[in-house]
């Protein structure tokens, strides 16, 4: 039920997104989705690809700082209030989110939220018993690819 | 009488200087006479210094000649933190007047003491130093050296008293009187940090006070390294000539050596303070002209003799005679130390501190740079840490949480604020697999 995100240390400077993607285009490796915190000083970038494990290995040897880390994916009908549902379900739970990102599917009129938890198994219950959505990995391959 | 005609303003000079013109064989003599007196006035009463001897099968009697002090056992810094406060000190607490302790930064200071007779020595010797930039009896010498339990202020005080001057004992800080004062008081002499009186001719522009109209005439610089290039920017900018003086608590304080007028170099009041120019990795002498680490003995120190005192400072020896006149040898200004000792805001702060901040939140040292650079005149400090993936968390806040338990256990140790930079693997450069720790560009 959990999806591996792989989050990469960046300097906060130009040009330094760019090098760690390209380094997986090249190896035809397809990103699913991301995000990119920053602060002033530096910034982490949060993938979700197919192929992680080959990823994270090609970062490796890039010599990036590569943590791997389990989220949640969540899909919510992609209408006003879509997002505020689930997150009403979350905190009803005292669920602590660590962080979250959100993508849309142009397909299927449908959002996939990206849930950073402190505890992801019991959140994933959670979610369930209130009839939400996880989405499998192999589910969202299929969503976006 | 023969002291208010030599030293005024006409040229003369002041009688504490006569030593400064010794013929060369006349100064070699008073050096070993002074070398072996104490030699065995340690070897008596430091216990450490005589173990040491012991240790080597050496008695005072094996100095015969000057290139016997090679036969001698280093001192070193540590020494004086392992028998902290007084355990180097060679009379009885009675016979010392005064105590100054150094800007340690880990922990305890480092304690020194004086008898009279060393605050005597230590008072003509910096008078000499002062008549080394043509000061004399009528300038008015402003002494912006922290006045306590640092060296700096006590030892310019009591110099320019000795050579006659008048002094005006401000201290450091509060930049605005400080103007006030070399305005109002027509100063001819000011005697700080060359970066505080960076940080003064900033403020002198912005409150509109033209140095360069005003009698100042004369600037002494030490405690810290600077540059040629600062001394050209503070002498075109105040309209004074910038000499440099340089000095250390564990062999005196400020009067170490000093440089004249011609600016070429620093001479070495070496009747009292005998150099020597070692390898730092063998120990082994030098010859003039070499460079290499300054190692001092102190010749006629009573309460607290140093003997083949490392200084960690890097220079050689000038083997020509000086233009000026004087016979005493010179050494060239220091630029760096051999173990990377740094000073910041007048704090001594070496990298290996740092190391050990970092260790103390990482576990296993990271690789990391020391970073300096001077923003309007004051020093700023900067620690740049390469991320590793121990380190590593894909929260911000996390992250966040690293970057200030860093900084703040470099604070604790240092005492100064740091602004700690988290930067990715491998960006720090690395020379024969060895990453510089420092790099200093405050003189840039």
């Amino acid at each position: 039920m959990k999806l591996q995100q792989l989050s990469l240390f960046l300097e906060n400077r130009p040009g330094q997104l760019g090098a760690p993607l390209e380094a997986i285009a090249a190896e035809d490796i397809n990103i699913l989705t991301l995000s990119l915190a920053d602060t002033a000083q530096f910034g982490i970038l949060r993938l979700i690809v197919r192929e992680w494990e080959q990823a994270k290995q090609i970062f490796e040897q890039g010599g990036w700082v590569v943590k791997q880390t389990e989220v949640v994916a969540v899909d919510v009908l992609d209408r006003p209030g879509g997002l505020a549902g689930a997150l009403a379900v979350l905190e009803a739970a005292e669920l602590n989110i660590e962080y979250m990102y959100a993508f849309s599917l142009r397909r299927d009129d449908k959002a996939i939220l990206i849930f950073r938890f402190e505890d992801p198994d019991r959140a994933i219950e959670v979610l369930l018993e209130h009839g939400l959505h996880v989405v499998e990995a192999e589910e969202l391959m299929r969503h976006v690819g | 009488m023969f002291k208010e005609l030599w030293n005024d303003a006409a040229g003369g000079f002041h009688p504490a200087s006569a030593p400064d013109y010794l013929p060369e064989q006349a100064l070699r003599e008073v050096q070993l006479r002074r070398l072996r007196a104490v030699v065995e006035h340690a070897y008596k009463n430091v216990a450490l210094f005589r173990s040491r001897m012991e240790e080597r099968g050496l008695t005072p009697e094996s100095v015969q000649s000057l290139a016997d002090i090679a036969k001698l056992p280093f001192t070193v810094k540590a020494d004086l933190r392992d028998t902290y406060p007084s355990g180097l000190f060679a009379v009885p607490m009675s016979d010392v007047v005064r105590l100054h302790a150094s800007s340690g930064t880990t922990g305890k200071p480092i304690v020194v003491s004086y008898t009279r007779e060393d605050i005597q020595v230590w008072s003509e010797v910096m008078a000499r130093a002062l008549a080394c930039y043509g000061l004399h009896r009528g300038d008015i010498i402003q002494n912006a050296f922290g006045y306590g339990l640092f060296t700096g202020g006590l030892g310019v005080h009591y110099g320019a008293e000795t050579l006659g001057a008048t002094v005006v004992p401000i201290s450091g800080g509060n930049t605005d009187r400080q103007l006030m004062v070399i305005r109002d008081f027509g100063v001819s002499a000011l005697c700080c940090t060359p970066s505080y009186f960076a940080h003064m001719l900033e403020r002198a522009e912005e409150l509109g006070v033209d140095l360069p109209a005003s009698p100042l005439r004369v600037g002494v610089f030490g405690a810290e390294p600077w540059s040629d290039a600062m001394r050209r920017h503070i002498e075109e900018a105040a309209g004074i000539r910038a000499y440099d003086i340089y000095g250390l608590s564990e062999i005196v304080g400020p009067g170490v050596a000093s440089e004249c007028t011609e600016q070429h170099g620093l001479h070495l009041f070496e009747d009292h303070f005998y150099p020597e120019i070692i390898d730092p990795e063998s120990g082994e002498p030098l010859p003039d002209g070499e460079e290499g680490e300054l190692v001092i003995t102190t010749l006629s120190k009573r309460a607290m003799p140093m003997i083949r005192y490392r200084t960690r400072d890097i220079t050689s020896i000038i083997p020509e005679r000086c233009a000026c006149g004087r016979t005493l040898r010179r050494m060239r200004r220091i630029e760096r130390r051999s173990d990377d000792m740094f000073i910041i805001r007048g704090v001594n702060v070496f990298p290996s501190q740092v190391e050990a901040a970092l260790l103390a939140v990482e576990g296993t040292l990271p690789h990391y740079q020391i970073i300096l650079t001077r923003d309007h005149g004051l020093d700023q400090m900067a620690v740049e840490v390469e991320v590793t993936a121990e380190v590593f968390s894909d929260k911000v806040r996390a992250l966040e949480e690293v970057r200030a338990r860093l900084a703040q256990s470099i604070e604790r140790i240092i005492g100064i604020r740091v602004m700690l930079r988290l930067v990715e693997p491998r960006t720090i450069e690395r020379s024969q697999g060895k990453a510089k720790r420092v790099i200093d560009r405050r003189h840039d």
